[in-house]
């Protein structure tokens, strides 16, 4: 595991390497891949007539395949690419295939901290998904919706537990599809199953169910809510608590439910992707007060700020006290901070980020095809034809921006610690 | 044209549906009236009680329904005679309907009238008798008398997030499989899969990959042709479909619509391009969007039809020759009446194909292909019923014929299986495309 703290946190710009050269080896270059610590780039590229690899700050993986797609960085920054040879597929970190060969495998999840990683497979039309790579040791019918839990050590998904033959709608009302934890299916089936939850300590697993064509709740491990509703969205666990709260339909609109009872006063024409802060003491939930128009509320408190097309990616700081989102409105993209939009609109904006005390926010944006780095509403001013998310230092006074620059640095990938005293002045 | 061997109107009433007759076998008289009242009050609002109070039963949106048309101008087949028949009566009767009324109800609903909405321009008080209709099947959802086959989408759809059953990794496997296959014509061709930032979202609709995979092919083509940056999903979401519109399952249109929208949004593509489906297109840009509290999409869905006139407009792709084939065009309901590509397409057509001859009528007064509104996932108990209801539109086929059309394009999938059916049952001969079958053809690859 790499520790943030480990990270490379000097001050100053590294070129690391230059993709225009990968360009000139190879031919086929696909889109690059950043490590989460910024030392690393890497690229699906063609080897040869028939064989792929994926090449690492200029050098190809010792290995090459068939077939190679979904490259990923996990959060110990080793690059994960599924990979096929002679028809049959695995999952290969770092250029070392997993001992385990499938027919298929796909939906590759990492856990939040650590390098543990879980993807779905297939096998003799038999599917069940592997972690690290153990497969599960029972199979089903289909999966999906696969999840890791924080750590990567366990993944969850739905599965299928019965057959349905062709239109058979009989047996599909009956309940064909649970919660399998680690291959163990929870022991009531549903009639659909989606998105899931574990906790905080990997304990409980929860997850959105449909009970009949039209009751809706949440099952935690295994056992539904008490209380139905028309509908309901992904349930998350409280960090501190253990309880579960997840949005629901009710007559009247949207509202925020913990634990079967409704903890939020108001009622929406929209309520979804609440979040928490660490500590568990504020929620924040993207809503729509009123029809068409969008915004973030926290503990049940609406910003003034509104956007008429979407909100997405909220934002919590890790204190809890300040909020953040994106927002577009005639099509123009924004990032909004408790409750302002910046200055600047964007034809793309990328989740708003906190640094660790609370106190900036940092966020990947696009405009005429350029990407630029913002803080606190002010670029950057180094321009990017390829841009990964910010992180800022564990003490909050570092950002490091990772990218592909444009101009003097034109195709090279290059790794920036910028002091935020040097960025904001 | 006379249809042949046409079963009397008795007959066809007589269809056996296990959706329908299994689903009422459970029903009680008591759910009945309890299910209908409940949706009367919750969601029959002013806009209900204004249509059926406003219908005045004069008759002109007769003339506007194929199936009021094909079966010899029998009133039960009129728009209004089917609203009559159906919501008219529960509102009239303040809910309190039989079991087997709702069995015939159902019926009517799901399989005389396509939603296709040409009554509306017909009726002088622009009564939307599709909405209707609509609210007719929500109730039949609700009582769980449903047809099987259309049923049994919508189960796919909750199960899978796409129509056809599709599982994940044949979801992927179909696309890299298309790769391939490209690539022996185009060796730098990509599909690229789960591109973050790309321009263009590509979505489908479930038979594509189930059934009409060349399309995908197709349509990478002219992306590579056109130097489109763009991607497809790895994640369900992919399918723009939605027949749970069409079986009243509102929450579940909810559900595929956000899952659809927000595969985009987490792959931060800027717009929506889609295949060429005409329901899909409502159920984005019209139904499902607003069901969540979207005023509009909240990204920009271009269907087909734009995407091909802006390539073409803005000379992206480039014609080698045009089709020599003369050529007929039926204008989808959804796309057609629901968002005015009627010209946009006749642009394509005129920049692809050599001789163009007009179907009548046309434009947004086409006639349905009466597939659409989910008739033709009704499945086969229905088939016939939905072919004979549906001789005007071979009369019109017949009619282009004769001017020498050999090629009827159709850019909705649901319109190829409707026209497909017509075709080869009225024995027409004639081709049928979609425009991205044409535009492949003849551009500069």
């Amino acid at each position: 595991m790499s520790h943030i703290r480990d990270w490379d946190w000097n001050r100053g710009k590294r070129v690391i390497s230059d993709i225009h050269q990968w360009r000139e080896t190879y031919g086929w270059v696909e889109e690059p891949h950043a490590s989460p610590d910024g030392e690393s780039v890497a690229a699906i590229v063609k080897v040869d007539e028939m064989a792929f690899s994926v090449c690492e700050n200029g050098s190809p993986w010792e290995s090459s395949f068939d077939k190679v797609w979904f490259l990923r960085y996990g959060p110990d920054n080793r690059a994960a690419a599924l990979v096929s040879d002679t028809a049959m597929w695995t999952v290969a970190v770092s250029g070392t295939p997993w001992e385990n060969w499938f027919e298929f495998v796909w939906d590759t999840k990492f856990g939040r901290f650590d390098g543990h990683i879980s993807v779905s497979a297939q096998k003799d039309f038999a599917y069940f998904a592997v972690t690290d790579d153990t497969p599960w040791e029972n199979t089903f019918y289909t999966i999906s919706h696969l999840k890791a839990s924080p750590s990567g050590r366990s993944a969850a998904a739905t599965v299928q537990t019965k057959p349905i033959n062709e239109a058979d709608i009989a047996a599909f009302q009956k309940g064909c599809f649970t919660v399998a934890v680690n291959g163990q299916p929870w022991t009531q089936n549903f009639l659909n199953a989606w998105e899931i939850a574990f906790d905080a300590k990997e304990e409980h697993v929860a997850a959105e169910v449909r009970l009949s064509l039209e009751d809706y709740t949440i099952v935690v491990d295994g056992i539904p809510w008490k209380r139905h509703y028309a509908s309901v969205w992904e349930p998350v666990f409280s960090p501190t608590d253990g309880s579960v709260t997840a949005p629901v339909r009710l007559a009247d609109g949207w509202a925020l439910a913990q634990d079967g009872e409704i903890i939020w006063k108001n009622r929406y024409f929209q309520l979804w992707h609440h979040i928490y802060s660490i500590d568990g003491s504020r929620i924040a939930a993207i809503v729509s007060s009123k029809f068409g128009r969008w915004t973030l509320a926290i503990d049940d408190k609406p910003w003034n700020l509104t956007f008429k097309d979407l909100v997405t990616d909220p934002a919590l700081s890790p204190d809890g006290r300040r909020a953040a989102c994106v927002g577009k409105t005639d099509g123009k993209w924004m990032i909004a901070v408790d409750g302002t939009a910046w200055n600047d609109t964007y034809d793309m904006a990328w989740p708003p980020i906190f640094s660790p005390d609370g106190r900036n926010v940092a966020a990947k944006t696009q405009k005429n095809g350029i990407y630029r780095m913002v803080v606190n509403g002010r670029p950057i001013q180094t321009n990017y034809k390829t841009l990964w998310n910010p992180v800022f230092s564990p003490e909050g006074d570092k950002l490091l921006i990772r990218g592909i620059e444009t101009g003097a640095n034109d195709g090279k990938y290059t790794r920036t610690v910028l002091s935020l005293a040097e960025i904001l002045g | 044209m006379k249809a042949p061997a046409e079963k009397s109107f008795e007959e066809k009433k007589k269809i056996h549906d296990k959706g329908i007759e299994e689903g009422a076998a459970q029903l009680t008289q008591e759910k009945v009236h309890q299910v209908v009242q409940q949706m009367l009050s919750a969601e029959g609002g002013a806009r209900l009680k204004a249509y059926i109070e406003t219908c005045s039963h004069c008759g002109l949106c007769s003339e506007a329904c194929h199936y009021y048309l094909s079966n010899d101008n029998n009133p039960i087949y009129s728009p209004a005679g089917k609203v009559k028949q159906t919501i008219g009566e529960i509102v009239k009767k303040k809910g309190k309907v039989s079991v087997d009324f709702i069995k015939e109800a159902c019926e009517i609903s799901f399989t005389e009238c396509n939603l296709c909405r040409r009554c509306v321009m017909y009726c002088p008080f622009g009564i939307d008798v599709a909405y209707m209709m609509l609210f007719m099947r929500r109730i039949c959802h609700k009582l769980g008398v449903v047809p099987q086959y259309i049923q049994d989408t919508a189960h796919s759809h909750s199960a899978t997030l796409n129509q056809m059953w599709v599982k994940e990794d044949e979801w992927i496997d179909t696309l890299q499989w298309q790769e391939e296959e490209a690539q022996d014509e185009f060796p730098d061709l990509r599909i690229p899969i789960e591109k973050e930032g790309a321009d263009i979202f590509y979505s489908v609709i479930g038979p594509e990959p189930k059934f009409r995979a060349q399309l995908i092919y197709q349509m990478a083509v002219i992306m590579y042709a056109s130097g489109a940056d763009w991607t497809m999903p790895a994640t369900p979401g992919w399918d723009n479909s939605d027949m749970c519109m069409y079986t009243g399952d509102v929450e579940m249109v909810a559900r595929l619509k956000k899952v659809h929208f927000e595969t985009a949004m987490r792959l931060k593509n800027k717009r929506i391009v889609m295949g060429e489906c005409g329901h899909a297109f409502r159920s984005v840009h019209d139904v499902g969007n607003r069901f969540l509290g979207w005023k509009m999409a909240p990204l920009p869905v271009v269907h087909a039809i734009e995407f091909y006139y802006e390539l073409l407009r803005d000379r992206k792709i480039r014609i080698k020759n045009k089709l020599s084939q003369p050529v007929t065009f039926h204008d989808p309901c959804n796309i057609v009446r629901g968002r005015g590509l009627h010209e946009m397409g006749r642009y394509v057509i005129n920049e692809t194909c050599k001789t163009f001859i007009e179907m009548h009528p046309n434009r947004e007064h086409n006639f349905c292909c009466a597939a659409g509104g989910g008739v033709i996932n009704c499945g086969p108990p229905f088939r016939n019923k939905r072919v004979t209801g549906n001789r005007v539109k071979a009369d019109q086929l017949a009619e282009a014929k004769k001017k020498g059309a050999e090629i009827v394009i159709a850019p909705c999938h649901n319109c190829h299986g409707g026209l497909e059916d017509i075709i080869k049952h009225y024995e027409l001969g004639m081709e049928l495309k979609f425009l991205g079958d044409i535009l492949y053809e003849v551009m500069e690859k």
